[in-house]
């Protein structure tokens, strides 16, 4: 190999090296297809490294034990797909109530309810809304990539760490399950190496006590705490949104999509392209904070989006919000665990665009 | 240039670890590619696939509608997979337990008895091999001695024995597979 | 304990017990290291009279979030403190599996036979027979409607990972006095790495029972106990005496 570090990974084994890279003390899960081999890994490899593994009762219980690991300062993570996911939702709300650090990974499957174990993008309003009770969000990140898996669980450990908040990472199970190559562009941090937090609770040595809680009866206090969450969620739309463009440049016709979605998207705009269709994809890779900025301004010139979606039409609502009437936006959708062919896209997007040309 | 080949088979005749080897040696080959499996309740049925798709650009889906290459390890495979493979694909088969006759035009077909192969150097288990040398012959995808490499580094260099063993099995398959292509060549020309 | 005034009605046993635990703590020189985790309950206020560390846990969750606190840092002493309807209704399984995993946590559990902060509605431990506000039937709980209350001391003492649970009680001198004894067996038992241990507090509440202190007391003689019997019900340590498991 010319380079060591060039390894074929499979989706969730990418997630759950970068867990143990970023110095992942802590990871408690439960089975679910299809994000078991994520499970499986941190079994190995925790135990391998010597740091806390365990297999709960429920999805309940692993959000829980997450909770109270977070609260001694250490970084954790605990992963599900889409109804063990909404089984965490209290614990999830009261970890950004609390302002704990925690990474989720939630390996979206077909919906609702027991839907069955095929990739799907129908979790975005209950990732991108917060999910549980209360005013908050939770940072989205929706990687597109086995490489951007590694990464971005990387990163999400960093930003739970600097917000204090829960972060998600929103895949599916065509990322989890497919394998490419990665390259590990970072420095291995080991649990003990990552600096003691100041709010934790691990006993009151040589310090006054102190308490983590999210009651607050005394509802002045309430909304003076919902406030600052509200500011720290402002800073982090201010410095958080990620996105990526793909032959933007010239187009009057701009994609949306995110994950699984914008890998078919990025090879039928390509096939347009290449058939001089002035075709673009923007692609988020922050969920929250969406790109509402950036959409906005695309649409300044741009009057024409379409959201592509493995749902019957989520994200749309944000792209609308983005443009805010500036520009029409068409929605493509395939939900149920359905993953669209680059070539039925490319038809779809020909038929729009075709019609978009008549019409000018 | 995209490449696409589904390998199937049932359960326990290697045909994931196939993939994973030309994933690999794509990889080491500095070419893109992405590795998918079939998995959940699919595999519980006995029958396993997974799709290699290889690439000098980025790839959209790991997923194949119609693969350029077929490798079918058993009838099921053979059944299931025939009607999607692109016009002018082809279906590499192990014939030592394919006997249905494929039911389209526009494909050729290779034929390796790949368990027969095998079982000749000592060791039915290592038809996955023979047929990964014969699929190598077929597609010329991946260089034959990346493909070498790549399976010494996914089966572990530890087990020297097995690495050659191996080895003998894919050289086996890929001069079979070389022999018929020429005989087709002769007959083309 | 911090100079703080309590939320606590008249005659009500979290008082005492919240100032029995806090004495054990102390006495065994912990309080640097012990870790409270209280419940959604009566006793949610917890933080604001013990003065350790303390994090709250979602209704139910008491003894996942003290799992997680105890296996990310072995070092502390962790311990729950939670009421009935938040360790026997919602957080069965939470306590099942923490006991059965022998999870080296110390659990007060604080049974008063209703819902206390909600109102007093029937809650999994209330006893048959007993009114309250959503057992209302002149009757009161009745078996074949509402079920059976349930012995959650013996239900845990069933399982192989248990390794110390004593009922106690908080209606007389001598029987505080007990389950002092009985906190401090447990906190020790977590000490020594022996894995779950668990004491079982009768306690009163005049205020949803609507009776006096006095009366609740003598009721929790003459109906608790007779249900739910005092002692040590498991205690598998090494070299205990009473090995029930």
């Amino acid at each position: 190999m010319k380079n060591k570090e060039k390894r074929l990974m499979r989706g969730s084994e990418a997630i759950g090296e970068a867990a143990v890279r970023a110095g992942c003390a802590c990871y408690f899960g439960y089975p679910i297809t299809p994000q078991n081999e994520l499970t499986e890994y941190m079994a190995r490899r925790m135990m391998d490294t010597g740091r806390v593994f365990l297999q709960s009762e429920s999805e309940i219980a692993a959000i829980n034990m997450a909770l109270g690991a977070a609260s001694t300062g250490a970084r954790v993570m605990t992963s599900s797909s889409s109804p063990g996911i909404s089984l965490k939702q209290e614990g999830i709300s009261f970890i950004a109530a609390m302002e704990l650090p925690c990474v989720i990974v939630n390996i979206v499957r077909g919906g609702p309810g027991l839907g069955n174990i095929a990739p799907a993008q129908s979790d975005y309003f209950q990732a991108t809304r917060g999910g549980g009770h209360g005013d908050y969000r939770t940072i989205v990140l929706a990687p597109a990539s086995v490489q951007e898996l590694y990464d971005l669980t990387r990163k999400s450990f960093e930003l739970a760490d600097e917000y204090r908040t829960p972060v998600l990472v929103l895949a599916d199970g065509m990322l989890g399950q497919m394998m490419e190559p990665v390259v590990f562009n970072d420095k291995e941090i080991l649990p003990e190496q990552l600096p003691d937090k100041p709010w934790t609770v691990k006993g009151a040595k040589d310090r006054p006590s102190r308490f983590i809680r999210s009651l607050l009866l005394d509802v002045d206090v309430e909304e003076e705490q919902n406030w600052r969450l509200y500011r720290k969620y402002q800073r982090i739309e201010r410095r958080e949104i990620r996105h990526e463009e793909y032959y933007m440049k010239g187009a009057e016709l701009a994609i949306v999509a995110y994950g699984t979605a914008a890998r078919i998207a990025k090879a039928a705009v390509k096939r347009c392209v290449e058939k001089n269709m002035r075709v673009g994809l923007i692609r988020p890779i922050s969920l929250w904070p969406f790109p509402y900025e950036h959409i906005y301004k695309t649409a300044e010139t741009v009057k024409h989006f379409m959201s592509f979606e493995m749902s019957t039409g989520q994200m749309v609502e944000d792209v609308q919000l983005g443009v805010k009437g500036r520009a029409e936006v068409l929605m493509y959708g395939r939900p149920g665990g359905v993953v669209p062919t680059p070539a039925e896209l490319f038809r779809v997007i020909s038929r729009a665009y075709n019609k978009i040309a008549r019409e000018k | 240039m995209l490449v696409k080949t589904i390998f199937a088979g049932f359960g326990g005749q290697g045909v994931l670890l196939m993939g994973v080897c030309v994933a690999t040696a794509a990889m080491n080959e500095d070419k893109f590619v992405t590795y998918m499996p079939s998995y959940g309740a699919e595999v519980r049925g006995g029958t396993a696939n997974c799709t290699v798709s290889i690439s000098t650009d980025e790839i959209s889906s790991p997923i194949a509608s119609s693969p350029n290459y077929v490798v079918a390890m058993n009838n099921p495979s053979l059944l299931r997979f025939q009607h999607i493979i692109k016009p002018g694909g082809y279906i590499v088969t192990n014939s030592s337990l394919v006997n249905v006759e494929l039911g389209r035009s526009g494909v050729t077909q290779i034929q390796v008895p790949g368990s027969d192969i095998a079982e000749e150097l000592g060791a039915m288990r290592s038809a996955n091999m023979v047929m990964l040398g014969a699929y190598a012959a077929v597609s010329n995808v991946v260089s034959f001695q990346s493909l070498i490499d790549a399976v010494g580094e996914v089966t572990g260099k530890k087990k020297k024995e097995l690495v050659e063993f191996n080895i003998k099995a894919i050289k086996a398959g890929h001069d079979n597979a070389k022999e018929q292509i020429k005989k087709l060549e002769s007959i083309e020309a | 304990m911090k100079d703080a005034a309590t939320h606590y009605c008249q005659g009500c046993g979290h008082s005492v017990i919240h100032r029995l635990t806090a004495e054990v703590i102390e006495e065994l020189g912990i309080a640097d290291r012990a870790v409270g985790v209280p419940p959604a309950g009566c006793a949610v206020l917890a933080y604001f009279y013990f003065d350790v560390d303390m994090i709250e846990a979602p209704h139910g969750r008491a003894c996942a979030v003290a799992t997680g606190i105890k296996r990310a840092n072995p070092e502390s002493i962790v311990f729950s403190y939670q009421g009935d309807g938040d360790l026997a209704a919602i957080g069965t399984a939470e306590a099942v599996h923490s006991a059965n995993r022998s999870e080296n946590i110390t659990v007060i559990f604080v049974n008063n036979a209703v819902y206390g902060m909600t109102g007093g509605q029937m809650a999994p431990t209330t006893l048959l027979g007993q009114r309250t506000t959503t057992s209302p039937a002149a009757a009161g709980r009745e078996a074949h409607r509402e079920g059976y209350p349930i012995k959650v001391s013996e239900l845990l003492a069933s399982l192989e990972g248990s390794t110390y649970i004593e009922r106690c009680a908080v209606n007389s001198v001598r029987a505080i006095r007990r389950t002092k004894k009985a906190i401090r067996e447990a906190f020790l038992t977590q000490m020594n790495g022996e894995g779950f241990s668990m004491v079982e507090i009768l306690s009163p509440c005049p205020t949803n029972w609507k009776m006096s202190p006095v009366k609740s007391w003598k009721w929790i003689d003459e109906v608790m106990t007779p249900y739910f019997p005092l002692g040590v019900i498991k205690d598998s340590r090494k070299g205990s005496k009473k090995d029930a498991g």
